[in-house]
């Protein structure tokens, strides 16, 4: 039942008979998308910035695995009775690993931090892994990522540009490309999720992704669009609406089997691994994916339709198409 | 007779496929028996383990050093650590008094000498050679004719430095090669000469013995350079500033270097450090107050950079490992494991969409992402063993991450074979006009990905790398996989009988995508003007308004296309339009 509604689902998107306003109530999309960067930007500066992960902070990171003890002040005190004034962040990660913070700690003080873990849960010494972060290493992938951002943001305007022949394409795709970044960090921001190296990977990664879920929108935009001058069916935003509504089951086919695989690490991440690169990364690609697919639906097109409406010829055109469709409802 | 036709032409891309397939997996054996590949990849510090080294940087002179040294010593570190080929190394500095290396594995006793010895510049004059010359020579001078020493060498510009040994050496070294730019502790003695290649300029020289160390230079600094007038002239230029030591030598090396006319290669001196070149100028004047000034196509950077390099000289910093530690192999093993846990039901659930979406067709994405994963698989092996890449858990993250990227082409090729039949077209046809709107946005959202990968990979640092190198070799995965699998596997099945017609659970049932084809082979013709079987009742129920401005916009067009259809079923022949929305049908068989 559920699979032949699909299919006349999609029959229909595809004929026009069924047909959903993304261009046409544009304005209310452009005004959620607005509301929503605002929040995105309001909120890390009413809350202080984000919740920086340990690469970003520098600190001490203490890692026992495969232990049966996973009380957490006994992490606490293998720390404080090192570094009195020390306030160590200790959480169960997964079922039977325990993961202690703290600021950084010099050579001497990690030792005997470490024997002191090694006492206090009664494991083995090769089942604690130390590690220290200096404050430079999370300021280099965050300027490299920033860097990445512009550098990718530029080129792929400019391909973009060139494939399509319009710079309206690109600027209507980057438009929507920044509104998901923007509001992907907002989520960031109010969940308290921890950004960490990873979190940016699955940042930049999203960057890919919902630009490439894009253009693939907008190649249909541009195939249906192609011989408008010369078309009185449609106008140019009934057109681009079409595109949108024809693309539409590629859409949440496509993101749905993206999303698939991103959720089993997230899940995997969560209940198995506990915090980590895989989790930060695919937590931040499954907000992207979301984020990515509705900005290419509500914002790159919608958009790109607006900026051409003005043009002259686009105008007379659907003049053109208004006159044909009075002529035919006066001629029945 | 070979019979031709897209069928033939299917099978025999499907045979370069296999061609293609089985060249990489007979690479990879070959390399595996002869060599030092393995069937499995290499795997990075956080699957595999791997060793972090706490530096305690040491001045000479035992003088504290500062931030601004300790970035320096990071960046050569750097520098050292990725000419010798480790891959995602991670260097960071520790409250401002240590640096970390993190090594994947253990790292040879070569590598560990390297990162904890001094940086090595030095001042040697050139002998021969010159930019541009990078390339190891095509036809090697034969021996009669090699540079034959006459006596004990003068001077450090005395060509009877050049030994035939020295000289073969030379011609065959390659400075395109990245082997010959790895940065070597100690290139040479520092009595003796030395081959040397300059990658900024791909030059390749012949050098003398060490004329001044590094260690004579007091300070470097940069600025534009002044006419003898004073006034700024709009050149950048690099000024070395000597110790007593260092002026008194190179007053009497610029005395005898200016002596060689400018056209002799002689006439420059080559700046070294851990063995590459870092410039070579030439000799315009005798410098006899130890303040050589060094210009040419500076700009600011370059001539920032060179000051930097000429600084470091002369406060060579050494490393001393303070501790080491090995990273746990087994919660590698932990993590790698939950990450292909994570991947087999990622790749489990989309096969299960795609079977719910597509039926039967389903099969072929599962299909095209097993060849997919085949080749990336090989292909990660191979570099492994090439480039030395090591698959680390971002990278396989981002390989979990492509499978959802991978599959989306094929969905973009089945959505506009359905569009295509939705027109009415016949499956073979359908494939074929599918295939030819599909293959451009596949292309270019492809080359979106790649773009992506690519900037990552460049501007990344430590392991974002790693997972920007395999998002990367995924998008050609999948293109290799588009077009020479999914698409000659449809051609092939549009010809079968189970698809061709449309069986129910192809997937590819006309019915069910509301397209009737025309003509049906055998005769068959469709009445022209039937409509399409979607009950115009049911669809105003589901979505009102949507339908009532459908028919209020299609009301016409359809009138249209019936009268069209009449007017196309009394011609014969067929008229192939390749227009969206188009109201035409092709009659196609």
């Amino acid at each position: 039942m559920s699979r032949t509604s699909f299919a006349t689902f999609g029959n229909e998107l595809y004929s026009g008979k069924r047909s959903y306003p993304f261009v046409a109530k544009r304005n209310l999309w452009f005004l959620i998308a607005g509301i929503a960067v605002l929040i995105s930007i309001v909120i890390p500066v009413v809350k202080g910035g984000f919740n920086l992960g340990i690469d970003f902070r520098g600190g001490s990171e203490f890692t026992i695995s495969a232990t049966e003890n996973t009380e957490i002040a006994v992490g606490e005190r293998a720390v404080t009775d090192v570094v009195p004034d020390a306030v160590p962040r200790v959480t169960n990660i997964a079922a039977d690993t325990m993961r202690i913070q703290t600021e950084r700690l010099s050579d001497d003080e990690t030792l005997s931090v470490r024997d002191n873990l090694v006492t206090g849960y009664g494991v083995g010494e090769d089942q604690v892994t130390s590690s220290f972060v200096g404050p430079t290493w999370g300021e280099d992938v965050s300027r490299q990522a920033l860097i990445g951002f512009g550098v990718f943001v530029v080129l792929a305007a400019i391909l973009m540009g060139i494939y399509f022949r319009t710079w309206k394409m690109s600027l209507a795709a980057m438009t929507a490309l920044v509104v998901v970044m923007v509001v992907t960090a907002g989520l960031y921001s109010l969940s308290d999720f921890e950004v960490t190296p990873s979190a940016i990977i699955g940042f930049l990664t999203i960057l890919s992704y919902a630009l490439y879920d894009t253009v693939v929108v907008f190649d249909k935009i541009r195939e249906n669009t192609a011989d408008i001058a010369i078309s009185t069916k449609r106008t140019f935003a009934e057109q681009v609406n079409l595109a949108v509504n024809q693309t539409l089951v590629r859409s949440i086919n496509t993101s749905v089997v993206a999303i698939l695989p991103v959720a089993s690490i997230l899940f995997i991440g969560a209940f198995l691994l506990g915090a980590g690169t895989l989790q930060d990364l695919s937590l931040a690609l499954f907000i992207g994916i979301i984020l990515g697919t509705l900005g290419t639906i509500f914002i790159a097109a919608p958009l790109y339709a607006a900026l051409r409406l003005g043009e002259p010829e686009l105008r007379k055109q659907e003049k053109k198409v208004h006159n044909r469709r009075e002529l035919e409802a006066a001629s029945v | 007779m070979p019979r031709t036709g897209p069928g033939t032409a299917a099978k025999r891309t499907l045979v370069w496929l296999g061609v293609l397939t089985a060249f990489l997996a007979i690479l990879l054996g070959s390399g595996s028996i002869w060599s030092t590949a393995s069937w499995s990849p290499r795997l990075a510090l956080d699957l595999e383990g791997g060793t972090q080294m706490i530096l305690a940087p040491r001045v000479q002179g035992g003088s504290e050093i500062t931030a601004e040294q300790l970035d320096q010593a990071v960046e050569i570190i750097r520098q050292r650590v990725d000419g010798s080929g480790v891959a995602e190394a991670e260097i960071n500095t520790q409250s401002g008094q240590n640096v970390i290396v993190s090594l994947p594995g253990t790292p040879d006793p070569q590598t560990r000498d390297l990162i904890q010895a001094s940086a090595q510049m030095e001042f040697r004059p050139v002998l021969a050679g010159g930019p541009g010359q990078a390339p190891a020579a095509e036809t090697p001078t034969p021996e009669e004719d090699l540079p034959q020493p006459a006596a004990e060498p003068q001077n450090g510009s005395d060509p009877n430095w050049i030994t035939p040994e020295l000289y073969q050496e030379f011609e065959a070294l390659n400075c395109l090669d990245p082997a010959a730019l790895e940065p070597t502790e100690e290139p040479a003695p520092a009595d003796q000469p030395m081959v040397a290649c300059e990658p900024d300029t791909q030059g390749k020289y012949i050098l003398g013995p060490v004329e001044v160390p590094g260690t004579d230079i007091s300070t470097a600094s940069y600025g534009l350079q002044r006419s003898p007038q004073g006034q700024a002239l709009n050149t950048w230029a690099v000024t070395i500033d000597f110790n007593d030591e260092g002026t008194r030598i190179f007053r009497g090396v610029t005395e005898r270097l200016f002596a060689f006319g400018q056209d002799d290669p002689r006439n420059q001196f080559a700046i070294v450090l851990d063995g590459r070149i870092v410039s070579a100028p030439r000799t315009n004047v005798v410098i006899p107050d130890g303040n050589p000034q060094i210009t040419g196509n500076f700009t600011e950077e370059s001539a920032a950079a060179l000051a930097e390099q000429l600084k470091y000289g002369a406060l060579p910093i050494s490393f001393e490992i303070q501790s080491e530690q090995q990273i746990s192999a087994t919660l590698g093993a932990d993590q790698l494991r939950l990450g292909l846990i994570a991947g087999l039901i990622g790749l489990l659930l989309v096969a299960a969409y795609s079977m719910f979406q597509y039926r039967l067709l389903g099969l072929v994405t599962i299909a095209s992402l097993l060849v997919a994963g085949i080749l990336t698989y090989l292909a990660i092996c191979i570099l492994g063993w090439t480039e030395n890449y090591r698959l680390s858990l971002a990278g396989v993250a981002g390989l979990i991450v492509a499978i959802g990227q991978t599959a989306d082409s094929f969905i973009v090729y089945f959505e506009r074979i359905r569009d295509e039949l939705r027109d009415g077209r016949g499956l073979i046809t359908a494939v074929e006009n599918g295939w030819r709107r599909a293959k451009r946005t596949v292309l270019a959202s492809k080359a979106v990905n790649l773009l992506a990968a690519l900037v990552l990979y460049f501007v990344a640092v430590g392991n974002v790398r790693g997972f920007a190198f395999t998002l990367g070799l995924t998008a050609i995965a999948d293109l290799v996989v588009v077009f020479l699998f999914t698409h000659p596997v449809l051609r092939l099945l549009a010809r079968t009988k189970f698809f061709g017609e449309g069986h129910p659970w192809s997937g590819l049932d006309p019915s069910r995508l509301g397209g009737i084809p025309l003509y049906r082979g055998a005769g068959r013709l469709r009445e022209p003007g039937a409509t399409v079987p979607v009950p115009a009742a049911a669809a105003r129920t589901k979505n009102k308004g949507a339908s009532a401005e459908a028919e209020r916009r299609l009301t016409i067009a359809e009138r249209r296309r019936a009268e069209q259809q009449k007017a196309l079923a009394g011609r014969t022949g067929s008229t192939v339009i390749d227009r969206p929305g188009s109201t035409e049908k092709e009659i196609n068989e």
